[in-house]
């Protein structure tokens, strides 16, 4: 992307805009998204069905290969990465992510202690009675 | 972004120009693909929300059926591939749009919106079909999460497709205006979007209730 000065790489980039031209180059970024994402879908499928590994290691491995995978679509499909014009972009994003990781962790956490601390279903029947 | 003028003797540069980027403000182009990349990241964290009620409530059946006992992990992998090449169709959109070619748009767009549907027709007998087998929303929490979440996923590709088609016929009738391709980009994020989020969702939902 040059501008009107013509110099490369002076402006910022919109999200889902590539800094390179070509098209050949733009199809083969596409092209090794799309190869990485099927491989780690593939991956992920097989390990949800399998008993070739450790049981408990099953549900950590989906969950990793699936934020490679959302990390493949980001870079690949929507061109968010860590370049010079692209830091707006990945500022927003990792704000984001600090909001999405404190709603899930935090419900969870909050709720599993709440749940921990609640007195069993039978005492409160007895309560009732 | 510091513009500080030095007098060092006897000429005066201006530091940080170099490295300042572009003066003036940011093209149209830039604002709205950045305005746009906002909302798509409030969107995700609204999808969070709904990730966290379900991953909270994933356990709670009311003595009903759970998720391995209801999901169809084969119709889930064809829902994903769907998505997933849509996806990688609605790139080749992209590239045609940058070169200015309609044809090729055209194709692109219109694999992306078949298979977008192919997906969505998959979704809606997924649901049809838990429904008539007794586990519709009001059955437990689980199920009530369950289709808060992907319905509401299953709600934006909707919204998507009905989006897709406005922008095909708007390069057919206007062409590869400034202001279309703008919307277009607007489009293509939006759509790469929710590949990210249907990735989550068939690892957390369908994945790891199939495995639980």
């Amino acid at each position: 992307m040059s501008d009107i000065h013509g110099l490369p790489h002076q402006a910022d980039l919109a999200p889902g805009d590539e800094e390179v031209v070509s098209v050949k180059v733009r199809l083969l970024g596409y092209l090794v998204g799309l190869g990485l994402a099927v491989l780690l879908t593939a991956t992920s499928f097989f390990v949800a069905g399998t008993d070739l590994v450790w049981q408990p290691s099953i549900p950590v491995a989906i969950v990793v290969l699936a934020i490679a995978q959302m990390g493949v679509h980001l870079v690949f499909f929507l061109h968010i990465t860590t370049g010079p014009d692209n830091t707006n972009n990945v500022m927003a994003l990792a704000f984001g992510l600090l909001i999405v990781f404190l709603v899930i962790a935090g419900s969870l956490w909050i709720m599993a202690n709440l749940n921990h601390n609640m007195m069993p279903m039978e005492q409160i029947m007895q309560m009732q009675r | 972004m510091s513009m500080a003028a030095v007098a060092d003797g006897h000429s005066v540069r201006v530091i940080g120009l170099e490295d300042a980027g572009h003066e003036g403000p940011a093209s149209k182009r830039i604002i709205t693909g950045f305005g746009f990349w906002i909302f798509l990241l409030s969107d995700i964290v609204m999808f969070s929300c709904f990730f966290a009620a379900y991953a909270v409530q994933s356990g709670q059946t009311a003595g009903g059926p759970s998720g391995a006992e209801l999901f169809n992990l084969r119709n889930v992998a064809i829902e994903t591939a769907f998505l997933l090449l849509s996806s990688f169709a609605c790139g080749m959109a992209s590239i045609a749009a940058e070169v200015r070619s309609h044809l090729w748009f055209q194709i692109g767009m219109a694999v992306t919106c078949l298979l977008g549907i192919g997906f969505l027709i998959i979704e809606f007998r997924e649901f049809a079909d838990l429904i008539a087998r007794g586990a519709g929303p009001s059955g437990s929490a689980f199920l009530s999460a369950f289709f808060a979440l992907v319905g509401c996923h299953g709600l934006h590709v909707s919204a998507g497709t009905l989006w897709l088609l406005t922008m095909m016929a708007q390069v057919f009738a206007k062409g590869f205006r400034a202001d279309i391709l703008r919307r277009f980009l607007c489009f293509a994020l939006f759509w790469h979007a929710l590949d990210i989020i249907w990735v989550a969702i068939f690892s957390v939902v369908y994945l790891l209730g199939s495995a639980a």
